[in-house]
Formats: structure tokens, sequence, C-alpha cells
């Protein structure tokens, strides 16, 4: 007990140490707000919260849940906007599996899809080894970066107002169009969870998108 | 006339309706990229690095769309978390590997990475294809596509630096 006493006091410390532990917008509620009357929008969760995140709202089987791969998700949504040019395709990953993949955006900047758009859930933390700070809380600008890389728009959210208004774009704007929210660093409960197995993962999603094979 | 090996493997290539060139350049493919450059059907995707290919031909898959990944052979380094992508959901993923540091290599940094991209890919559940005569290409280039594909599974071609000296010193 006074072991688990001493790693909360650790853990608070580090959060304490950012900005993001009174950050107001909370990461449920954004996931949420943006897969809600997601029609036929493909997703592809970078692994972690967003994964959680995305499945709290539905284990939809147009979500693509990455459980590994850290780094490749905006890339993985490059090659399904290509391969989908007439759907929306939404990648929603953390700041640490971006910063992980950066050259992704400019492989992404150089072949511009209009059809895809990449969130950034950024609580400027690691959150799923311990919270630990990442670059974003030093100032590393993702949207800046989206920008010299050659994407068609690229914004930093931290209010509930500049959500709301961002939310049409997200669904809609051209792409390669990138935003990064700016969320409360908490831990939720995992709760639901998306299936671990891969192939369980690919032929679903396929079905969905294509018809039965 | 020898045969043209690229010519065969862009043959393979376009039989299988590839459609997303992924790569990071080597000499050694300059040749065929400018073929799938010029292809109206095909889409080149320059990468700043080889793991990318892996997580972007997962999405074209996922999209209904075949592609291939081209890097020399210290490129495979490079990739190998990303493989456990390719792994564990089984996506189809061909990649076309030129190999240095084998046969006769000038510079002894390209050693390494040489030697273990074999082992590596073999160790990362990949097929793995060698092809050390240009006149093999077509053949293996189609053997690796089908079992890709088809598996599906994940297969890599290694170009021998004997065949692409044979294309790029002897003229």
């Amino acid at each position: 007990m006074a072991e688990m006493a001493e790693m909360t006091d650790a853990m608070n410390g580090v959060l304490d140490r950012g900005r993001a532990a009174d950050y107001p917008l909370r990461r449920r509620e954004v996931v949420a707000a943006m897969l809600a009357d997601r029609g036929d929008m493909l997703v592809v969760a970078g692994l972690g919260a967003p994964v959680w995140d995305c499945t709290a709202v539905e284990d939809h089987p147009l979500n693509f849940p990455l459980w590994g791969a850290m780094g490749g998700a905006a890339v993985m949504g490059l090659g399904l906007a290509m391969a989908q040019p007439d759907r929306r395709v939404l990648v929603i990953t953390g700041d640490g599996e971006m910063l992980m993949g950066l050259g992704a955006m400019s492989t992404i900047g150089a072949q511009r899809p209009d059809n895809l758009a990449i969130v950034v859930c950024d609580n400027e933390r690691y959150g799923e080894t311990g919270m630990q700070l990442t670059h974003t809380a030093g100032g590393v600008d993702l949207p800046a970066m989206a920008l010299a890389a050659g994407f068609a728009s690229a914004a930093g959210i931290s209010s509930d107002n500049e959500f709301k208004a961002a939310l049409p774009a997200i669904r809609g704007a051209r792409g390669p169009a990138f935003w990064s929210i700016k969320i409360r660093a908490e831990n939720n409960p995992i709760g639901a969870m998306p299936p671990k197995d891969g192939v369980t993962l690919k032929d679903r999603f396929r079905a969905a998108l294509l018809g039965a094979a | 006339m020898q045969v043209d090996w690229t010519d065969a493997i862009f043959s393979v290539l376009r039989d299988w309706q590839v459609r997303q060139v992924a790569y990071v350049p080597d000499a050694g493919h300059s040749d065929l990229i400018r073929r799938c450059d010029a292809a109206d059907d095909m889409r080149l995707v320059p990468l700043t690095t080889e793991e990318e290919g892996i997580a972007l031909l997962a999405g074209a898959w996922l999209g209904d769309q075949r592609g291939v990944l081209l890097m020399q052979s210290s490129g495979v380094g490079n990739c190998i978390n990303m493989l456990s992508l390719a792994r564990v959901c089984r996506f189809p993923l061909l990649m076309l590997v030129t190999m240095r540091g084998q046969w006769g290599e000038f510079n002894p940094w390209q050693v390494p990475m040489g030697q273990l991209t074999p082992k590596v890919l073999e160790a990362s559940d990949s097929l793995v294809f060698s092809v050390d005569d240009p006149g093999q290409m077509g053949q293996t280039m189609e053997a690796a596509a089908r079992m890709t594909f088809e598996g599906p599974a994940q297969a890599a071609v290694l170009i021998g630096q004997s065949v692409i000296g044979a294309k790029s010193f002897g003229k």
C-alpha cells in the first residue's frame, strides 16, 4: 500500500509538471463527437488510448484499431485513402504515436490525398507507459510541421468552441488535413476493447467495406 | 541481348494489378521506378523510411489495392518492428530488395545489414527468394507474387549484386 501511494504521488508529480492536467477538452468526449454520425467514414486508430476511445464509442468494423505498429497509423491511413479515394479516411492517434512516425507527414504531404484527415489527441504524454512527457509538452508544434510538410490545412485546437467549430471540417474539409487537439492528461478506465486478433480486424474491415469475399 | 530483368519484374507487377509502388530508392531499382512512373495505373509513393511502406501497403490492402515495396538491403533493418503488422494481420506484403554488402561490395558499411538481410526477413516470417541470375527474375517474381497475394503472405525477392551489376555496370 505504501508503495502504491508513492507511485500515485510520483504519477501526480509528473502530471502536475505539465500544463495538460488542466486542459479543458476530454479525450472520450472529443473522440465520441468526431465519430458521431460517421456515415461511411473509414477510421484508423493509433495504438493506446485512441484505440480505447474509438472502441468506447462502438467496436465498428470500419475502425482499424492498431495494437502495435507504433508510428504507422498516419501512413496506413494514406494507403487506405489512396485505395479508396471516394471515402473519407480519418486517422485518430496520439502525440507519441505521431512523433514516432513524423516522416509520414512528408510522405502524405507529397501525395496530397484530398480525402485524408489526421487528428492527434495530444495530451503531451506517453499515456500507456506512465504518463511521461512527450516532445509536444516541450513545445513541439505538430500542426506547424504538417503545414510545412504540405498538408492542405492544419490547426491546433484547445477549447470546446474551437473543437465544435472544427468538427465539420474534420469530417469533410479537403485533405490532407491535420488537427492537434489538446486534451487533458488523464487515464480513463480502458473499458471495451476491440478484437486483438489482427486477421479478424482485417477481414471484418474488408468485408464491411468491400462486401463478402 | 540479355533478358531485361526490370521488364520481367514490371510485367509481373502489371499482371498482378499492383497499384501502389512504395519505395526508398536504390540505384538498382531506378529503371523499375521509371517504368512504374510511366504506368497510368500505378502510383509511386516515395517514403522517408522503409517501415512506412509496411503500414502504407497494409492500408492499401484494407482498401482493396495491391502494392509493392522497393528498398535496398539496408532498409530491411528499418522495417523490423513494422513487419509485425503484416505478420499478425496476415497482410499480403511483397518486397523487392536490392542487395548491398553481399557480392563484391566496395563499402564495408553496407556489409553488416547486407549479411543480415535474409536472416532478419526469415526471422520475421517472410518468405525469401534470392535471384542471382537475371534470367530467373521473371519466374521468381511470379512465384513470390502468387504466394504473397494468394496466401496471403509476406515475401521478399532479394536481387543480388551480381544481377544489378550485370545491369548497371555492363553498359
